[in-house]
């Protein structure tokens, strides 16, 4: 087996795997940069997992008012689900929720497809016949009137193909060093442009396995990485390793996961991490695999 | 002459000043697209009431083009990029009636003045006019339920009467002065009058927004007494197409973008659900 090294931190011959998802941009924009980033974190608010979150969801970046549809500071979110339904669902009851609720917001779509759902067509019943629709070239837009003025929003959203669940999984010797290779991790896997790490600082304490020892239970935590129940499970873990964190990427095709991935590797191999590693269910259950070593092959 | 023109153009030059009106429909980037130049030669137009051929009237350069650019005085030249769905046509001069009326895509330039019923009915595309037109930009022909319907026109200069009446969907831009009647009988879309305006300018709109920014405009005119204030705030649309004509080079200060609106809807002899947004400098 051939071993990669990378700053003194052996490199794990595994794959992290993937899954096909629908991915969607919803670019907020507010009054300023504080309230729009309001608006955004409640929009991509309960949505680390779509295990029970029916989302994954993130903010990608802040977007400067000379790219905005409106020219006020925005920032962009990316949604993800499973299928086109599911993805309908949460746009409406999210920015339904989330945005419109939000003083001075407007809400547009940020990914030119053909596949779109409708969004601001539904949500335009709220304004109770005294809605306003203004198609400007191709884009519709409606304009609802809410106590504080108007909310506008985007008619349809486009929606593309994407990829969930690109991880690595950090090893180190203590906590504290773990959990500083894994912030260092996260913020550079995000700086890549079309990806979003939906958990909480973009980092997994809780990593999963599929399915447990409970027929009501579709996932359960991920024994093989416990440092706690070592010796009573089939443990993944080499000798000195006390604590593990786990990077989660989504994004909007896997060149982005592919790069975010290696950013974020590169980062996390600082002193104390003794091994990365990365989470896969054989290669049975996601089309995508993303090798290790294959990343710092190019 | 038979060569092909600058960047695969079409030029089409008057080979005299005409003394009655010219028909020329034809002239449209769908047709010549695929023609060759004796085709396009041979297309029937109308001087008066007698069928000629495009050679006939016109000096014609290049062949099998989307791209139409059309030099001299055209301003008794009807019909021009009527219905077009795709290319462009620039026009180096003035411009009869009904240029890109019904037009559905593509982009029509006229660098001088245009004459009545300019985009009427257009379905989609945009028209630029950097000189003045005259009555009926946009609006419907008389006895049909809608004027434009979707698509831009954007005019630098002065408007005649009527400008977007009983348009639909759509946006008209008018950088000078705008006549009596803007947006008479509007069912949608959006009108926005950077200068002066004429008299009753919503008269009996059903749906539909008209901006008013009144740019050196000591006595504005009254509204009709069936538009009722609503409020003063920012509408966000308004910046998005603010914006958007700025982004196609359209002049539109940055006041006017973060700036606020007086709402009044009307007109409430008809459905109520127009607007007038007033600028409040």
């Amino acid at each position: 087996m051939l071993i990669m090294w990378i700053n003194g931190v052996e490199i794990e011959d595994t794959f992290a795997e993937a899954f096909k998802m629908y991915a969607a941009r919803i670019i907020v924009t507010a009054v300023n940069r504080q309230w729009a980033l309001e608006a955004a974190t409640k929009l991509s608010g309960f949505a680390t997992s779509i295990i029970a979150c029916g989302c994954e969801a993130g903010i990608e970046a802040e977007v400067s008012p000379e790219e905005t549809p409106d020219g006020r500071p925005g920032v962009s979110v990316l949604l993800f689900t499973m299928g086109k339904k599911g993805m309908e669902e949460q746009l409406l009851n999210r920015i339904g929720q989330t945005v419109m609720t939000c003083p001075t917001t407007a809400c547009f779509n940020g990914v030119t497809s053909q596949e779109r759902v409708k969004v601001g067509g539904k949500l335009r019943y709220f304004g109770d016949g005294f809605q306003i629709s203004k198609l400007l070239g191709e884009r519709r837009f409606w304009r609802i009137p809410v106590m504080e003025g108007e909310f506008l929003v985007e008619d349809y959203f486009g929606i593309q193909p994407a990829v969930g669940g690109g991880n690595f999984l950090i090893l180190g010797k203590t906590p504290e060093q773990t959990l500083k290779a894994a912030e260092r991790a996260a913020e550079a896997s995000r700086s890549v442009k079309g990806v979003v790490l939906p958990f909480p600082g973009g980092i997994v304490r809780s990593g999963s396995k599929a399915g447990s020892r409970y027929k009501f239970l579709r996932a359960s935590t991920n024994t093989a990485f416990c440092p706690t129940i070592r010796e009573q499970v089939k443990s993944e873990l080499p000798p000195g390793v006390n604590c593990v964190l786990e990077i989660v990427i989504d994004g909007l095709d896997e060149e982005v996961i592919r790069q975010s991935m290696k950013r974020g590797i590169e980062a996390a191999c600082i002193e104390g991490i003794k091994r990365i590693s990365a989470g896969n269910y054989g290669g049975k259950l996601g089309p995508f695999h993303f090798y290790l070593h294959e990343l710092f092959k190019q | 002459m038979s060569g092909v023109g600058e960047m695969n153009e079409i030029l089409l030059r008057p080979k005299v000043e005409f003394d009655v009106p010219v028909e020329a429909e034809v002239i449209s980037p769908d047709l010549f697209a695929e023609k060759s130049y004796e085709e396009i030669g041979s297309l029937p137009v109308f001087l008066g009431n007698r069928k000629m051929c495009l050679k006939d009237l016109f000096e014609i350069e290049g062949q099998s083009s989307t791209n139409i650019v059309l030099e001299g005085d055209f301003s008794r030249v009807k019909k021009i990029g009527y219905g077009m769905s795709r290319g462009k046509i620039h026009i180096k001069g003035n411009v009869g009636m009904h240029t890109g009326a019904t037009m559905k895509g593509g982009e029509i330039i006229v660098e001088g003045d245009a004459m009545d019923w300019l985009g009427a009915e257009m379905n989609g595309g945009l028209i630029w006019v950097k000189g003045s037109v005259d009555h009926f930009a946009g609006a419907s022909y008389w006895g049909s339920k809608h004027g434009m319907n979707r698509g831009m026109i954007l005019i630098e200069g002065n408007t005649g009467n009527e400008v977007g009446k009983k348009m639909r969907r759509g946006t008209i831009a008018i950088k000078g002065k705008a006549g009596d009647f803007l947006g008479v009988g509007m069912i949608g879309g959006t009108i926005l009058a950077f200068s002066e305006t004429g008299e009753r300018p919503g008269a009996e709109m059903k749906r539909g927004s008209i901006v008013l920014f009144l740019e050196n405009c000591s006595n504005p005119p009254p509204l009709l007494p069936t538009f009722t204030y609503n409020c003063t705030y920012s509408p966000t649309f308004l910046r998005v197409y603010l914006k958007t004509l700025r982004k196609l080079g359209f002049p539109v200060k940055e006041e006017y973008i973060s700036g606020k609106y007086r709402r009044y809807n009307g007109d409430i002899v008809e459905l109520g659900k127009g607007e007038i947004l007033i600028y409040e400098p």
